[in-house]
């Protein structure tokens, strides 16, 4: 077995458990979107050219709602906003490779392969280590292209009454599961999702996603400083 | 009908805020405060999806009353805080949905 097969298998072995909640949120994708009328084709389209979970699902229910191409495209933006931070540890361990690599890991490169890439590429000085990456990457990529297809599929025969749709808050929902403990997260999730619920009608061009989320960003800005100061 | 180039660009947007990430963001850019801040960024903004998604009807109006997802997503955050584990809060959110819907309101 060859150092990069070994490397890329390591990848693959990293990010393997991190699939399993990725598996019901890629079905529920493709179920969604073919209730909400897509085609199959365009459905699978979206998980190739966009692959990104939170991105392809703000983008279905703001499209569902009527929202314009102005307000899908910022209210993606916000989302994607996340791996900002990322790049602040990340772009030093990436220097040394070749920018067609750092291409396709840029592709790769959701949550939960970073997940994993981060603290193999913080230790390791192997001169092979972006197959990591590229092993953790194309784990998620197989795992959601997968799911999706499984979506569409269950999509045509999975009953609207089972209320599937709700499966989308929840999925946020445990997303954040972390941060309930956390006071200043509290006080953010909260007022960011009052003004989400009550602007939903109020807000023009459905830029209720993009509004909430810039005012508990500002709020967190708020709190955190008043925390800092009491600290210190 | 989804405009193909509304794809196109999401999946731009999305490939560019990882490639800022990988190959031009350096950590010298970024302060503790600015790093800080942007630590809430989901927290900002999953829950502009999750509240409208549970507290408004169909048709955009507000229901408070007999709603059996605000239940659901009571019972799903409980066992979210207790296990801290992503696929026990979806399905015990779902489940319990389900169990409320086609049992208790049925």
């Amino acid at each position: 077995m060859s150092n990069r097969f070994k490397i890329f298998f390591k990848g693959v072995t990293d990010v393997s458990p991190l699939m399993i909640p990725v598996v019901p949120f890629g079905i529920i994708f493709g179920v969604l979107a073919i209730d909400l009328g897509l085609s199959a084709l365009t459905t699978m389209a979206m998980s190739i050219i966009i692959f990104g979970g939170a991105s392809q699902i703000v983008f279905l229910q703001l499209f569902s709602a009527g929202a314009s191409s102005l307000v899908i495209l910022s209210s993606v933006g916000a989302v994607n906003s996340r791996h900002l931070l990322y790049g602040a540890v990340l772009s030093e361990h990436m220097s040394d490779f070749k920018m067609t690599w750092k291409i396709i890991i840029s592709y790769f490169l959701v949550d939960q392969a970073f997940a994993v890439t981060n603290p193999y590429l913080k230790k390791s000085n192997d001169k092979d280590k972006v197959f990591h990456s590229f092993g953790a990457g194309a784990t998620c990529w197989t795992v959601w292209q997968t799911t999706t297809l499984i979506g569409i599929f269950l999509g045509s025969i999975i009953p609207e009454k089972l209320g599937l749709s709700f499966a989308v808050p929840l999925t946020f929902l445990a997303l954040l599961v972390d941060d309930f403990r956390k006071l200043i997260n509290v006080i953010v999730i909260i007022a960011s999702g009052f003004i989400a619920t009550i602007g939903y009608e109020v807000i023009p061009f459905k830029a209720y996603v993009i509004v909430a989320a810039v005012s508990g960003l500002l709020l967190a800005m708020i709190l955190t400083k008043f925390k800092g100061l009491n600290n210190g | 009908m989804v405009e193909w180039s509304l794809i196109v660009y999401c999946g731009i947007i999305t490939f560019f805020s990882r490639y800022l990430m990988i190959a031009i963001l350096k950590k010298e850019m970024f302060t503790d405060r600015i790093r800080e801040v942007l630590s809430y960024v989901p927290s900002a903004i999953f829950p502009a999806i999750i509240f409208p998604a549970i507290f408004l009807d169909n048709s955009g109006d507000l229901l408070l009353e007999a709603n059996p997802k605000i239940f659901a997503a009571i019972i799903a955050i409980l066992v979210g805080l207790i296990t801290k584990n992503v696929i026990a809060t979806i399905f015990s959110g779902l489940i319990s949905y389900w169990f409320l819907i086609f049992i208790i309101f049925n």
